[in-house]
């Protein structure tokens, strides 16, 4: 192989490369994200069945209901909507009634939003930043800024 | 007065810094060894003033001293010993001293050990690396004093976040930060080359062992967090793509890359360019990463300290450093000579493969991290890129790179034969094939990938294997001589070797933890029992405990295989007294490499209490192979080539030997 032809081979290979990576990223950024949504915005927005988004919101006092095999149901609101969610498992430590939550999965067709995770944060005081950020937005904040 | 010492040490180290930042510079560039003389003591000078400010701060917790602002918002007077120590670094202001005191620790080892590189280098080696810390310093004082006083102290400190009291948590900084900022060293050589305009393959020589020194505490800092993540979140997962991992993973992927790129410059002098660009980016994607955890600006699972002020002051550094380091690349690249060319198919050509999978990965990661916060700042939209975008994007990277590893230690240099190559592979490649055929027989098909994922493993397992049986020639000259020869291969060559191993028997961990997997989660009530990987789980009550400063409640599950009992396990949730904050214990049992996991959920009002179980067989692979990786790296760092500029200098080991000889 000439010096040139070797040269050749190596950009052939690393643009190849580069493409594949290019490639997956686009495909996974368009195809792979979750984009967080408040109550509002769900009952606002038509969000198609079977889209993953991840609701933001506090959990509504009295709303936490436990029946067997670690399922639990409680209402997400941000003081204007609410939804149901249900989820099948152990809650984080710092899950409380009146307290921000993030939880992930996917609207059913009854309208309500099945979790397949739910977060809290390792601080006490967490809200966490998008639920505080919506709950600004609609005027109801209560803590400190 | 020891509070104040330390604080004053700390501004006299700032002072000190700022004179290493110019004079011996000057000197490299005049040639003038007066100056250039002052760096190695300056530097070693640097260490102690910081370590004197570090002491002052971890007496402060010692004594409980509340009215220092930070022990007082981080301790509290019934903490066991060990957090006391490791509250010092367990949150924001502490930290950041610490990464100074190891950001000093390799100047001065640099200024100690570094008599074998010559003098200019050295002195602007060391020059660069007081700018990093002068910037650091800078930060520390000026928005995160550690010795800020209280003027009525309190009686009682608020406590250590309890997520943090834990031993794994109490080592895992350290060693991150050895390994993060083990990088600036690599970037202070970089640099002082690029503004020195000379970079030869003796350059690669004196970097290699600090990059692979860095590395291999990385490694352990990151398999330790995982490690941590997994017991003690009780999520029962070991890694989360979340910004805080991705952080650290970033430049140990760079810093992989960076050691093989090297291996190139110092035997062939190829990739020079390349390599001192890595060196820049990977010491930029640690304090990139430094600016993610500090500033808050991620909303992550781990994000203890956050502060959007002391985020604008990093942001300031970050592009400073990264970029004034890539200007001067620009400006300064062109002028370094390109050294001999090699065939696609060579030693050379694999170790770029592997350059251009392990960057493109690291350019996945850092999209994926960093995407979400520029869409939030442009469009105001919030989104999670989350473990489905890096499954899609890293695993399809990683997956040709690990097919190609066993072959790149046996192609030549060069110009390499591939069919050679396969010729030499063959047995590894047959034996993986029998594996995957074996874990199809096993699991049937559960999953379609997850046999092949078992064969990859194999086949970097066998494949590394294979690598150091060619190196002897085994067959050609018989048992007894390779043995011999295998002792005194050089200890690159071994650690190459037990490093693939380790990427092999994490990836088995990986691979079978993920895919075969057994979960329940359900609520036992006292005396029922769940069968699981052939376990029976009975639930025996839940009983209160009071422990040094929480009280928990412990569940009592007693597990049995064939009607006897094999274990007890305690998995419990705590309250801690000083914060009331609550954390789960997860109940670990560990038969061979696989472990039976259990973490408890909320205690219903009859008795009953929420539970998951997960059987995980061979997860701890995951963090052996990375301890593998890492003792892989230690024992290349042995090779007494790379001894030039090491930690060990040579004349202490013929003095030791000397001592021996005449001790007989």
């Amino acid at each position: 192989m000439t010096r040139k032809q070797r040269r050749l081979t190596l950009i052939g290979v690393a643009g190849a490369v580069l493409a594949l990576a290019v490639g997956l990223i686009l495909f996974a950024l368009s195809d792979q994200i979750v984009f967080f949504q408040s109550p509002t915005d769900i009952a606002q927005k038509s969000i198609p069945a079977g889209q993953r988004i991840r609701l933001g919101g506090l959990v509504e006092e009295g709303s936490v209901v436990r029946s067997d095999d670690a399922h639990v149901a409680f209402t997400v609101t941000d003081l204007v909507s609410t939804i149901a969610v249900t989820y099948k498992g152990i809650l984080p430590d710092l899950f409380r009634e009146g307290q921000g939550v993030v939880a992930e999965g996917v609207v059913g067709p009854d309208g309500v939003f099945a979790a397949d995770s739910v977060l809290a944060k390792h601080d006490e005081n967490y809200v966490p930043k998008e639920v505080a950020e919506a709950l600004k937005e609609k005027g109801v904040w209560q803590g400190a800024d | 007065m020891i509070v104040e010492l330390g604080h004053y040490a700390l501004v006299l180290a700032f002072a000190l810094a700022l004179v290493q930042c110019v004079l011996p510079l000057v000197g490299a560039l005049r040639e003038d060894r007066a100056l250039m003389a002052i760096a190695p003591p300056v530097s070693i000078s640097l260490f102690l003033l910081v370590s004197l400010s570090f002491v002052s701060l971890t007496i402060a917790y010692l004594t409980s001293d509340f009215s220092v602002l930070n022990v007082y918002a981080n301790s509290y007077s019934a903490k066991p010993l060990i957090y006391k120590i490791s509250g010092v670094w367990g949150n924001h202001e502490g930290s950041v001293l610490l990464w100074i005191l190891i950001l000093v620790f390799f100047g001065a080892l640099v200024g100690y050990f570094g008599r074998n590189i010559p003098a200019p280098l050295r002195a602007a080696t060391l020059s660069v690396q007081a700018w990093v810390t002068t910037g650091f310093l800078a930060f520390l004082l000026i928005t995160s004093n550690p010795f800020e006083r209280i003027a009525t102290p309190p009686m009682e400190g608020q406590g250590l976040n309890p997520i943090l009291q834990d031993i794994g948590l109490a080592i895992h900084p350290p060693l991150l930060y050895i390994g993060y900022v083990g990088f600036s060293i690599t970037f202070s050589f970089a640099v002082a080359a690029l503004i020195l305009g000379r970079i030869d393959a003796a350059w690669a020589r004196w970097v290699r062992p600090w990059t692979l020194l860095a590395w291999v505490f990385l490694t352990l800092g990151i398999a330790m967090g995982s490690y941590w993540a997994y017991y003690e979140l009780g999520w029962g997962g070991w890694w989360f793509w979340d910004p805080v991992e991705n952080a650290s993973l970033m430049p140990w992927l760079v810093g992989t890359a960076m050691l093989h790129s090297a291996i190139v410059m110092e035997k062939r002098e190829g990739l020079k360019v390349w390599t001192v660009l890595l060196a820049i980016f990977a010491f930029s994607l640690s304090l990139l990463g430094t600016f993610l955890v500090r500033s808050g600006v991620l909303t992550s699972v781990h994000a203890f300290a956050t502060d959007p002020e002391r985020g604008v002051f990093i942001l300031g550094l970050l592009t400073f450093f990264i970029g004034g380091s890539l200007s001067l690349f620009a400006w300064r690249a062109p002028m370094l000579k390109q050294g001999g060319l090699f065939a696609p198919i060579s030693r050379e050509g694999a170790l770029v493969l592997n350059n251009l999978f392990l960057s493109a990965a690291a350019s996945a990661v850092l999209i994926g991290t960093l995407y979400p916060l520029v869409l939030d700042v442009v469009t105001g939209e919030k989104i999670s890129v989350g473990a489905p975008f890096f499954n899609l994007t890293f695993g399809p990277l990683m997956i040709p790179l690990l097919m190609a590893v066993p072959f790149g230690p046996v192609l030549a240099w060069k110009r390499g034969d591939l069919l050679a190559a396969c010729q030499r592979l063959y047995a590894a490649f047959g034996l993986a094939f029998l594996a995957v055929l074996f874990t199809y027989w096993l699991w049937g098909g559960a999953s379609a990938l997850a046999p092949l994922g078992v064969g990859l493993a194999v086949w970097l397992m066998l494949g590394s294997i294979v690598e150091l049986l060619g190196r002897v020639k085994l067959f050609d000259i018989g048992p007894r001589r390779a043995l011999s020869r295998l002792i005194g291969l050089p200890g690159s060559a071994w650690g190459t070797s037990i490093a693939h191993f380790g990427v092999g028997v994490a990836v088995l961990g990986i691979v079978t933890a993920s895919a075969f997997q057994e979960e329940h989660i359900l609520t036992m009530k006292p005396g029922s029992s769940v069968e699981l990987a052939g376990y029976e789980v009975t639930f025996d009550g839940l009983i209160p405990r009071q422990g040094p400063n929480y009280q928990e409640d412990v569940g009592l599950f007693s597990l049995r295989r064939g009607g006897v009992e094999v274990a007890q396990l305690e998995p419990a949730k705590r309250v801690y007294q000083a914060s009331r904050m609550p954390t789960s214990e997860a109940g670990i049992l560990t038969s061979w490499f696989s472990q039976i996991y259990l973490s408890l959920g909320e205690a219903r009002e009859d008795g009953g209490v929420d539970v998951r179980i997960y059987h995980k067989p061979l997860i701890t692979l995951i963090w052996i192979g990375c301890v593998i990786m890492a003792f892989g790296g230690v024992v290349s760092i042995g090779d007494r080539r790379l001894r030039v500029g090491a930690p060990t200098p040579a004349r202490k080991k013929t003095r030791a030997k000397s001592a021996a000889v005449a001790a007989e």
